[in-house]
């Protein structure tokens, strides 16, 4: 190794995570451990009806009889689900009207991430939902999305103003004995956000939800619930970071989305939660259940993720197909570096006639990253003439990291279609040399080589999105190559 | 400006270059000839920095300045540019992209402006028309479903817009039918001038029909056995490498 090339990799090895910070600030937390009277506390802390307790307790009898998933190529220490926090907000918690409300520490932390929460400073036609920890601090353009009729709040919020809405499609898509985390969040969950697009509309702006995790020794259980009405359209963004700390943390989130007739939800994910050190102390786990029901006919669903943190990753946003013609996408590329592991993919459940569905998988493997492309494909009988092209691509960075891919494909019927493409591949030397030849330094090489593999998934992203995914990937892999 | 001296070098603790000497003066086109093995390509590799060919002695200095721990990436912006014999594909890398990235990189490393995409494509566009491309080749992947000729005409393409001032051709005529490999003798015919030099490593005669080499040099068995001027490669070509 040249000299150059060892500095730059050691600088880039020593690099922090950009978003490690602490927010000083007062905040409500209960005693770690989790039994009848926790998930009373939070339900009564956020001042919920009766049905919804009971749904809450209903899930906790269940999760109670489960075990945690262990068929996932993932490695990590026992989770000790009684030593975790249940719920933390930031104090005061009273109700918000506006954002002077918004204790300024908070609001300096969504600066510091580049997530001014001040509708002036805004990013122009990107509506935002901030979840600081347990609780949903602010969501911006309000009043504007109200216009079109659109519904963007945190989910407490939704609860209290559209109870039959939550009522109807909770847990309709991921039910609490779908599996073991969803069960659990189920249990405790706290906030997260709630959309619902009207009949016939496009909604004006995109809508994200900022996701931070700030306290020590808590989970973060948020759930989100999207739902399309006939003839909607929606584009939802999710970003997520969290402090440094030294030991785990637990993220077990829920996203339910919902498209009815000639609906279409665009949902995409910048993950960037903390990934441990790089010699894997700490980091989130981040244990999600994200599934989409295309519901109408003629509805799609579209999952675009962009994985780049968290030391463990147990993903695979998914699509039931029950509208006739339905369309389901999923759009990925995960990178795992240093001690990082991720086993991710998706299910596309085809049961309407017709339906079709893409997956675009690109995982990337650097330092002594661990990946797993997990993937189903489900074509039951009734769903004749369906399609599904899967593509699963990795690309391998040094000799001491791994990319497994473990397709799964059941197709009950003689009049579909089913494609599957793999390749697993090496950042070669020869294509490094040759760029280097050019002029091209070792770092540009690779974020250009890794860049041209993304291109497929990057150009799914909404613009302002694909430039930071690119700007991240660049970061989370630099100093990968030595 | 080239100084190669007592030169050895090895690749996996194979030594394949054993003692070559070599001095190239501004505007010269060297031609370097030999069987297979000889170690042309290692020469071509070594000049343009391959981590894995091993200079284990000798003195290797361009513009006076050696050359043996100098990153590739600072050679070329130095001046020198190797045309691949094999030049290797980059999926989903468009060229226009890969040569921009290339021609800003060397320009900031002489200190010079970057180009903006204005000037930048005015300037492809004149290069493309040299070497008889068109247009819609700068949108391709570099080098992916490129046929042979293609990929070597992206090499002069490449060459000429980085404005080096030593080539190195890597059999850049191998794999060429007639009317590609004199596209490409033109190409860099017109590229010759006094500042700039060229080494051309070839197995065949064919391409200097198209060209005025200063000197001819046999590497055999890692060693330059003999040099000469133009009539040394049709006498090799009649007579074989044996005859020396």
């Amino acid at each position: 190794m040249k000299i150059d090339e060892k500095k730059i990799i050691d600088n880039a090895v020593n690099q922090d995570y950009k978003y490690g910070f602490v927010t000083d600030i007062e905040q409500e937390k209960i005693a770690p451990g989790l039994d009848e009277s926790v998930v009373r506390f939070i339900s009564k802390k956020k001042g919920e009806p009766k049905w919804l307790l009971e749904y809450r307790l209903k899930a906790f009898s269940h999760w109670k009889t489960l075990t945690e998933p262990d068929w996932a190529l993932v490695s990590y220490p026992e989770i000790d689900f009684q030593s975790i926090s249940y719920y933390a907000a930031p104090k005061p918690k009273e109700k918000l009207s506006s954002l002077d409300e918004v204790d300024p520490e908070i609001l300096e932390t969504y600066n510091k991430l580049g997530i001014p929460l001040d509708e002036q400073k805004m990013l122009a036609n990107v509506a935002v939902d901030a979840v600081f920890d347990s609780v949903s601090i602010a969501t911006t353009f309000k009043k504007d999305l109200a216009k079109a009729g659109v519904i963007f709040c945190s989910f407490s919020e939704a609860v209290k103003d559209y109870p039959e809405l939550v009522k109807q499609y909770l847990g309709s898509v991921v039910p609490y004995t779908d599996n073991f985390y969803a069960a659990l969040n189920a249990v405790v969950f706290s906030d997260g956000s709630f959309v619902y697009i009207p009949k016939n509309t496009r909604c004006p702006m995109e809508l994200s939800t900022y996701f931070r995790i700030n306290a020590a020794n808590t989970g973060q259980f948020e759930r989100t619930l999207i739902i399309a009405d006939e003839g909607s359209h929606v584009s939802y963004l999710e970003g997520c970071t969290a402090p440094m700390r030294d030991e785990n943390q637990l993220h077990a989130a829920v996203v339910e989305l919902i498209t009815l007739d000639n609906a279409e939800i665009k949902y995409s994910t910048v993950q960037n939660w903390y990934p441990g050190d790089k010699n894997g102390k700490g980091g989130i786990y981040n244990f999600v259940t994200k599934r989409g029901a295309c519901r109408g006919v003629n509805s799609k669903i579209s999952w675009t993720q962009v994985e780049t943190g968290s030391a463990v990753t147990w993903k695979y946003p998914s699509c039931i197909l029950q509208g006739d013609r339905s369309v389901g996408e999923f759009y990925s590329v995960a990178v795992t570096n240093n001690m990082q592991q991720a086993d991710t993919g998706t299910k596309m459940i085809h049961i309407g006639k017709n339906t079709k569905s893409t997956i675009i998988s690109k995982g990337i493997s650097a330092g002594k990253g661990q990946q797993t492309y997990r993937g189903e494909v489900k074509i039951m009988k009734n769903a004749e003439n369906s399609r599904n092209f899967s593509q699963c691509d990795s690309i391998l960075i040094g000799d001491q990291c791994g990319a497994h891919t473990f397709p799964y494909i059941d197709v009950r019927n003689s009049t579909s279609q089913m494609e599957h493409e793999a390749t697993t591949s090496n950042i070669g030397e020869d294509q490094l040399f040759y760029c280097n030849s050019r002029g091209i330094s070792t770092e540009d090489a690779v974020s250009m080589i890794v860049n041209g593999f993304c291109k497929e998934v990057f150009k799914e992203l909404p613009m302002e999105f694909a430039v930071e995914a690119q700007k991240l990937m660049e970061v989370t892999l630099e100093g990968s190559v030595g | 400006m080239l100084e190669i001296k007592n030169l050895h070098v090895s690749v996996e603790g194979k030594e394949i270059l054993k003692g070559v000497n070599l001095s190239i003066k501004p505007g010269e086109l060297h031609v370097i000839m030999g069987p297979n093995g000889a170690g042309k390509s290692t020469l071509a590799n070594v000049l343009a920095g391959r981590e894995k060919f091993e200079v284990v002695k000798g003195e290797l200095e361009f513009n006076k300045t050696s050359l043996i721990d100098m990153l590739p990436e600072h050679r070329a912006g130095e001046g020198m540019f190797l045309s691949f014999q094999y030049p290797i594909g980059i999926p989903g890398v468009n060229n226009m992209y890969f040569l921009k990235a290339a021609i800003n990189s060397i320009r900031k490393y002489r200190g010079k402006d970057e180009l903006d995409a204005v000037t930048f494509l005015k300037m492809i566009r004149e290069k493309l028309k040299i070497v008889k491309l068109d247009d819609s080749f700068i949108h391709r992947p570099v080098n992916e479903g490129f046929s042979g000729g293609e990929k070597k005409r992206n090499e002069i393409l490449q060459m000429i817009s980085l404005e080096p001032t030593l080539c190195i051709l890597d059999e850049t005529d191998s794999g060429l039918d007639i009317d590609a490999l004199r596209i490409v003798a033109e190409g860099i015919n017109n590229y010759r001038n006094n500042d700039r030099a060229f080494i051309l490593i070839t197995h065949y005669q064919r391409m200097l029909n198209y060209m005025e080499p200063d000197f001819i040099h046999v590497l055999i068995d890692g060693k330059i056995v003999k040099s000469g001027p133009k009539e040394l490669a049709q006498k090799l070509e009649e007579k074989g490498y044996s005859w020396i």
